[in-house]
């Protein structure tokens, strides 16, 4: 292996997808924070996120991470109207479920417990999959971002029928599509680049 | 960026969809999501840094990840940026044939955390066919490679993986671009499918509504 690529041999792995918090180690060497530049820094949208490895990593190619972080932003906390913000995170929670990826999940796993204060459903989701009876609306929810993450994306006519019958309006519906689609994204940076680790 | 770039929105694009339509209307809702998908899409395919993945990488790949994802208008959309000289044409052909070889239904894979290795899935492993390669090159070969891998099997990425980048020539920073590319098409590919599923629906409920009770809602608007 060459120096470009960091292993980590005795890393603590989770071993499950899970709620709690967990740590994540970069594959590639992240700028140090006192050598980002302007437009690096610019590209981390919040100052505070320069102490995370994955978003300096990132800051690498600065002007695709800070159009990713306002899309990210807006769709799942501009919550005045639309989707309420527990649906968006179970959207995010289950399409991370389907893609295997462990680190977003546990994060959306948990926001999606604290805004719905159903810790234990969230949890079903984690242990079962995406099968897991979480009731009709919620159902309906992890039905229609399971299909979309499917390659080739399998969402159809009728998942949208579901939801609408779940009462469901247009932006509410676009709400659920976005939250899906944007952790295609999410999970993909996250699984390429680095992987999770159980704190001690 | 210092040129002035008037693109049109690449989903919009894509979608076909006309101003002032249904779907226009629902996108335009939700405006700092539309711009910065937008915006996304410019940092990638109008970048002003190509040292580390060339205009023609990014369209090749691209072009690749849209096909995999069997959606027709957004291959042909991205392919045309591979028609600006003979070389670019024959990579778009060089490309095409890739995506036919590398078809799968995803996502599938095997896990690293050890207690979900009971829902590991088998898939193809795609590597390139030899007889494609050549036209590729070596860079682009890799680069295939690694999108088919994270866009079928996301759970199966490595640092053997990375190194294949490398070995290829892939600096640091080209493989944070790449994968970055890769991600943001698994995003704004189900935008682009989703939202054609969605305004089918609608337009459906549209029609089977009854026009003769108007709600509560309509009363309102008219009155106001």
């Amino acid at each position: 292996m060459t120096e470009q690529v960091i292993t980590y041999p005795s890393l603590n792995r989770p071993e499950y997808f899970t709620q709690e918090e967990l740590g994540w180690r970069p594959w590639l060497q992240a700028p140090n924070v006192d050598d980002l530049s302007e437009r690096q820094q610019a590209g981390l949208v919040d100052k505070a996120r320069a102490a995370s490895d994955y978003f300096r990593l990132l800051a690498r190619d600065p002007d695709i991470l800070g159009a990713r972080t306002r899309t990210d932003k807006d769709i799942f906390y501009n919550t005045k109207e639309g989707l309420p913000r527990d649906d968006r995170e179970l959207a995010a929670a289950a399409t991370s479920r389907v893609n295997g990826c462990v680190f977003c999940a546990s994060v959306h796993a948990r926001f999606a417990s604290h805004f719905s204060d159903r810790h234990q459903d969230i949890q079903r989701l984690l242990d079962q999959g995406s099968s897991s009876d979480l009731g009709t609306r919620w159902n309906a929810i992890v039905a229609a971002a399971t299909a979309l993450a499917q390659t080739p994306p399998r969402l159809n006519a009728g998942h949208i029928a579901a939801l609408q019958h779940e009462g469901l309006d247009a932006l509410e519906l676009s709400d659920v599509i976005h939250g899906s689609a944007f952790f295609n994204w999410a999970n993909r940076l996250m699984l390429s680049i680095g992987e999770p680790e159980q704190p001690a | 960026m210092t040129s002035t770039i008037s693109v049109t929105d690449a989903v919009d694009t894509i979608l076909g969809t006309s101003p002032g339509s249904a779907l226009d209307l629902l996108r335009r809702r939700r405006p700092v999501t539309r711009e910065n998908t937008q915006a996304s899409y410019l940092a990638l395919f109008h970048a002003d840094e190509l040292d580390d993945a060339s205009l023609s990488e990014r369209f090749a790949v691209a072009t690749f990840v849209a096909s995999l994802h069997s959606h027709v208008e957004a291959a042909e959309f991205y392919g045309e940026g591979l028609n600006g000289n003979d070389s670019d044409r024959n990579l778009r052909v060089a490309v095409l044939e890739s995506a036919v070889s590398g078809a799968a239904q995803g996502p599938y894979g095997d896990y690293r955390e050890i207690g979900l290795r009971s829902e590991n899935q088998p898939g193809l492993r795609w590597q390139i066919p030899e007889a494609i390669s050549g036209a590729l090159g070596t860079r682009l070969s890799a680069a295939l490679e690694h999108a088919h891998l994270l866009v079928f099997r996301p759970r199966e990425s490595s640092p053997a993986a990375l190194h294949s980048l490398v070995e290829a020539g892939w600096s640091t920073t080209g493989i944070v671009t790449l994968s970055q590319l890769v991600a943001f098409l698994a995003y704004q590919l189900r935008v682009i499918s989703g939202l054609q599923v969605l305004d089918i629906a609608l337009q459906g409920t549209l029609a089977s509504t009854p026009t003769t009770i108007p709600s509560k809602d309509q009363t309102v608007r008219i009155g106001s």
